[in-house]
């Protein structure tokens, strides 16, 4: 029975090839950890309460404890706008394409939100600068509309996905009963696709609220005091780690840190509550039992 | 005096069930004239002229590929959706050709309902499966009162009325059909239309479904596609016979209605020879 043994050498090259593609999968989590971990050491220090509820001092050398308030409730401010505006289109565009477009129609939007999605942001920063800040000044709007363009795409492919995971004999049952197309999709096909939404939503604001270069066009020209007035420019999470980044004062890098630290602590959050999210309502649908 | 059980004799369905109507007294629903169904270029079935009557089951039975779906998915425009679907003929739905232009297939499928191949009751509770169509065709009044009426005539309302609010989904497969059923007659249709409803299911779960039949079609009419020609037999007072036509000079085959009479007829004294071939066993 000796030639039904597996020959060492394929054994050889099976474990050889299982060893690279682990030694790959830790390296890429190592990455993440090894980032977390730095980015805590240098910032966890500085992160208490008056980090979240006071903003910069205006003289930055007067020794007084200092947070950055005004970059957290700017980020929400334009981040929450730019959801607001980016959801129903998205949520509209995942619905045209899945449920109503022609096949070829419905190919050319699905490339255009892929193309549109890798527009670098620094790109939508300028065109959203020559569109609207050229003439209107700086403002948080301004930024969220770049925001938007960002988070359409992420919405509409991930809502899109989840919706043409309904399954056809759901839609046909409804409309069967005499019902129109518009309200089975409204309350037959939507009401199963929430779950994808809010995933689709959340992974979204995740992705856009470190964005950088398309606020350093609309939203960067602030001051230091607390704000919420979405028609002035508004100041952000990632624009003061880069302007506190390049700061002379060690004080300013260490908030610098914490902000950072704060940031990917968000998006860590977000992404596992939209993964919890994701599955949960693919139980719903009854896709894994 | 008691009653022998082993000896009593025991009385076909049929002979329980009302006799079929005269051929004069009977009156028609559906009026089909030589309707002819497309999709893309090749005609799935060609030429079918039937009358479908009121107050009756109609079987529709046939080889698969014959177009038996496609005729009755005609009947309440369900094949709209279906690119490149194309309809010629007429389809008289109580004098009005439901295949003219400015007919609405919204109110059309309105009045009449359809049971599907597999059940597809939607993924919510019981109670709001049923409730559904009843809500948003504004049939709100005594929601409570209907909901249970339809249950209880899809035969379900007994094992159901402890748990109308878990989730349908975990209902067995012939449970859910009859939910299925459920919500289609709460709607008050007037017809239904069932395209093999008892496919997926257990003989258990599909004599209760043929049992509904005979029961509810003192109040609708019924057009059933089968591939089970011993239910045809069981639940139809009509049967139509469905087939495939010879090759055309394209080679393309469609489906053709071969014969159509009284189900007793057709299943013992058919006239085409087709038939008798493939109700016989010896085609298909």
């Amino acid at each position: 029975m000796n030639e039904m043994k597996t020959p060492l050498r394929r054994r050889l090259v099976n474990l050889a090839m299982q060893a690279v593609a682990v030694a790959a999968a830790f390296a890429a989590v190592a990455v993440l950890a090894i980032m977390v971990v730095s980015v805590a050491k240098r910032g966890a220090g500085a992160i208490n309460l008056d980090f979240f509820t006071k903003s910069p001092h205006p003289f930055s050398f007067v020794p007084v404890p200092t947070g950055l308030a005004n970059a957290f409730v700017g980020t929400a401010v334009i981040v929450g706008i730019a959801t607001l505006m980016a959801l129903p289109i998205g949520v509209l565009t995942a619905i045209y394409l899945n449920e109503f477009a022609r096949r070829r129609i419905a190919f050319l939007i699905a490339l255009a939100l892929d193309v549109l999605n890798g527009v670098p942001a620094i790109v939508v920063g300028i065109f959203v600068f020559a569109l609207v800040v050229t003439g209107h000044g700086q403002s948080a709007l301004a930024g969220s509309f770049a925001l938007a363009i960002l988070m359409i795409p992420l919405i509409a492919r991930a809502t899109q996905e989840t919706l043409a995971l309904v399954p056809g004999s759901t839609r046909e049952a409804s409309l069967a009963l005499g019902v129109s197309r518009w309200r089975t999709t409204l309350s037959i096909v939507l009401q199963q696709t929430i779950g994808g939404i809010v995933t689709g939503t959340t992974l979204a604001v995740a992705r856009v609220a470190g964005e950088t270069a398309p606020l350093l066009f609309t939203s960067s020209l602030v001051g230091d005091q607390l704000r919420a007035d979405p028609r002035q420019a508004l100041a952000s999470v990632p624009l003061k780690i880069f302007e506190y980044s390049e700061s002379p004062d060690p004080a300013d890098h260490r908030q610098a840190w914490a902000a950072a630290l704060v940031l990917i602590a968000f998006i860590m959050l977000a992404s596992t509550v939209a993964r919890a999210l994701a599955a949960r309502s693919r139980r719903k649908l009854g896709l894994t039992r | 005096m008691p009653v022998d059980y082993a000896t009593r004799p025991v009385e076909p369905l049929a002979a329980i069930a009302p006799a079929l109507p005269e051929p004069e007294r009977r009156e028609p629903v559906f009026d089909i004239r030589r309707l002819t169904a497309r999709y893309g270029a090749n005609a799935a079935i060609r030429d079918v002229s039937m009358e479908i009557h009121k107050n009756l089951v109609t079987a529709v039975i046939g080889p698969s590929g014959c177009g038996k779906s496609t005729f009755i998915r005609c009947l309440n425009r369900m094949n709209d959706l279906i690119p490149g679907f194309d309809a010629e003929g007429e389809i008289l739905y109580h004098d009005v050709d439901l295949l003219g232009g400015d007919v609405d297939p919204v109110a059309v499928r309105r009045r009449i309902g359809m049971v599907f191949q597999r059940p597809n009751p939607f993924p919510k509770s019981i109670y709001d499966n049923v409730a559904f169509g009843l809500r948003v065709l504004g049939m709100k009044d005594s929601l409570d009162d209907r909901v249970e009426h339809a249950l209880k005539r899809a035969a379900l309302w007994d094992e159901v009325s402890k748990r109308l609010r878990s989730s349908a989904l975990s209902l067995s497969g012939g449970q859910q059909q009859r939910l299925c059923i459920a919500r289609a007659i709460a709607v008050e249709p007037d017809v239904v239309l069932l395209d093999e409803p008892a496919s997926a299911l257990d003989p258990i779960a599909t004599s209760s479904i043929e049992d509904l039949m005979h029961e509810l079609k003192r109040d609708y009419s019924f057009v059933i596609v089968t591939h089970n020609m011993q239910q045809a037999a069981r639940v139809a007072d009509m049967t139509a016979f469905f087939s495939l036509s010879q090759p055309d000079e394209r080679g393309d085959r469609s489906g053709i209605l071969i014969e159509y009479d009284a189900t007793q007829k057709m299943f013992t004294a058919p006239s085409d020879k087709r038939t008798e071939d493939y109700v016989t066993g010896r085609f298909g």
